[in-house]
């Protein structure tokens, strides 16, 4: 079974709970998809082992074969080439890595050559896997993509998502078995969890809240899971240690017995979830 | 005007919640919210809609069935696996490249234009204020960021300052949001993962070199961390332009749509507005270095 968890708002705690799954359940593999900001294994500590560049394909303008016809640069569609004076321009870090610019040259004049984007990282046995997004990058669609080819079959898998709800969730969310929406009781995590829960809605995936840093003040959240028919899978509350804790890079679960019950709880309730 | 640019790399620091609180204290101002994956700026920033208009931000193939003849060579051709066994293309998978269009030997493809968001103008009491709503799954989130400050632009009456609330992360929309601008505010928290995520996006501002501040909330959660950011931010030359305490009672007050400074949480208020001093302080400084 493949878990996704997601929050449209940042700082929710994402990682709290799909890290604290992690820690919970005897076996699984966990997949830290938030490739710009990568928190998981700060909680979770892996002995990293493997250390592999993500390499995307960008043109590149033979110019004893380019007749500077313009053609390239009509065909890409993301701006990353232009021609000017005679002169082949490529904007790699725009570039979509798509190969029009290849099929569209008459003059067989671009070869595509690697470029690293970023990392895909693991331990031994690849229970825990992680992308990093080179400073500066703009585009980590390709590390997604590399670390969604590693699921592992058979096994539950824990994918841990980036804020938002733009491609780079939707590509780290697609072909899951089952969506957690993390939560807090504000108008802002009101707000985006409404956009989350349209997002898994669209794609057509089972899902479940969990509200973390719940308070006896507010059931704003509450309130719109009961009209929305939405499962409240699981309240963490409002504490101090818990928010100490996790300064220090520790996990509720990793230091109290009750709170590896109440995972093993919303295990149960997500494994339910995704059957229906 | 001078732009000012809150980020985090993180979420959840604290980013909208410094932002509107500073556009209460802040005079002279314009407004903006480039966080369009998960906009919040205007939750706590009311106002009467001045401009609406649909964002045109993407393509997507579309095939002509009637034209298709099922060769298969599109299907070869993308790199996204957008076309699915009955050759029709998958929309959350185009990226739009017009690969397909390209090599189809019966011209049966050709790519649309789609809306990929909408953008707001609005006039509110703090000042005009721009923002976009992505559409849910769609691409393109640095484009729309990029219209969201071209909007500003094209409102602009001669204000001093324009305050923008950026996104998390550090890829394209925080790119788009910190092109051009005075400088950056990164808003930290004082907790490995914030630390770690502060790193990063510092990284950026620096790649794109663009003056960064450093402003920790919640500092005294953790001071061990706190002191190891201010020494990270010493040793890279960052000045570090206030600290806010971790206060629940900021919490409280967002639940009633309030900032600290309308909630009259006078110690917060008080940070905050040194924390706009420092900023003055050390933008005056860069003007001074830069005419040197």
């Amino acid at each position: 079974m493949k878990i996704a968890v997601l929050s449209g708002k940042g700082g929710t705690g994402k990682t709290t709970v799909s890290a604290s799954l992690a820690a919970t359940l005897p076996y699984c593999q966990y997949i830290d998809c938030d490739v710009e900001e990568p928190n998981g294994g700060i909680f979770l500590t892996p002995k990293i082992i493997e250390n592999s560049p993500v390499k995307v394909l960008v043109p590149e303008a033979d110019m004893s074969k380019c007749n500077a016809c313009g053609y390239c640069a009509k065909a890409c569609q993301f701006n990353a080439i232009a021609v000017v004076k005679g002169n082949v321009l490529v904007f790699p870090e725009i570039c979509h890595h798509c190969g029009a610019c290849v099929i569209a040259c008459p003059n067989d004049a671009i070869r595509e050559v690697e470029r690293i984007i970023g990392v895909v990282e693991a331990n031994a046995d690849d229970t825990f896997l992680q992308g990093k997004l080179n400073v500066g990058e703009p585009i980590s669609i390709p590390i997604l993509r590399e670390l969604k080819n590693r699921i592992k079959k058979d096994t539950t898998v824990i994918i841990d998502c980036s804020p938002g709800a733009s491609c780079t969730v939707v590509q780290s969310i697609e072909g899951c078995d089952y969506c957690v929406l993390v939560t807090e009781p504000t108008p802002f995590g009101l707000h985006d969890l409404k956009i989350a829960v349209q997002l898994v809605r669209k794609m057509g995936l089972p899902f479940g809240v969990v509200l973390n840093k719940a308070s006896d003040s507010s059931r704003l959240i509450h309130e719109f899971c009961e009209s929305e028919e939405i499962e409240l899978l699981m309240e963490i509350p409002f504490s101090q240690d818990i928010a100490k804790g996790y300064s220090r890079g520790i996990l509720p679960v990793q230091i109290n017995d009750l709170w590896k019950e109440k995972f093993e709880e919303l295990y149960k309730k997500i494994e339910r979830g995704a059957k229906k | 005007m001078k732009q000012i640019v809150f980020i985090s790399g993180k979420g959840g620091t604290g980013k909208s919640t410094l932002v509107s609180s500073l556009s209460i204290l802040v005079q002279d101002k314009m407004l903006a919210d480039c966080d369009v994956d998960a906009p919040n700026l205007h939750i706590l920033v009311k106002g009467e809609t001045l401009q609406k208009n649909d964002y045109i931000g993407a393509k997507e193939a579309v095939i002509d069935p009637s034209l298709c003849v099922k060769c298969g060579v599109c299907k070869e051709t993308c790199r996204f696996d957008a076309i699915s066994d009955k050759f029709e293309i998958i929309p959350m998978k185009c990226e739009g490249c017009g690969a397909c269009a390209l090599v189809c030997p019966q011209e049966a493809i050709h790519l649309e234009e789609v809306k990929t968001g909408e953008t707001y103008v609005s006039g509110t009491s703090r000042g005009t204020f721009s923002h976009a709503l992505l559409d849910i799954g769609a691409e393109g989130s640095g484009k729309l960021v990029t219209e969201v400050r071209k909007n500003i632009n094209n409102h602009k009456k001669d204000e001093e300052w324009l305050l923008i609330d950026g996104s998390p992360g550090i890829g394209c929309a925080v790119i788009a949001s910190i092109t051009g601008a005075d400088a950056v505010v990164a808003v930290s928290e004082p907790t490995k993962s914030g630390r770690s995520d502060l790193e990063r996006v510092l990284g950026v501002a620096r790649h794109f070199g663009i003056p960064a501040f450093v402003c920790i909330n919640k500092y005294d959660l953790n001071q061990e961390v706190t002191a190891e950011i201010e020494d990270f931010c010493r040793n890279e030359g960052i000045p570090v332009i206030g600290k806010i305490p971790f206060d629940p009672s900021i919490v409280k007050a967002l639940q009633e749509f309030k900032t600290p400074i309308e909630d009259g949480n006078n110690a917060v208020t008080n940070e905050i507005t040194s924390i706009w001093t420092r900023i003055t302080d050390e933008m005056k400084k860069l003007e001074n270095i830069k005419r040197q």
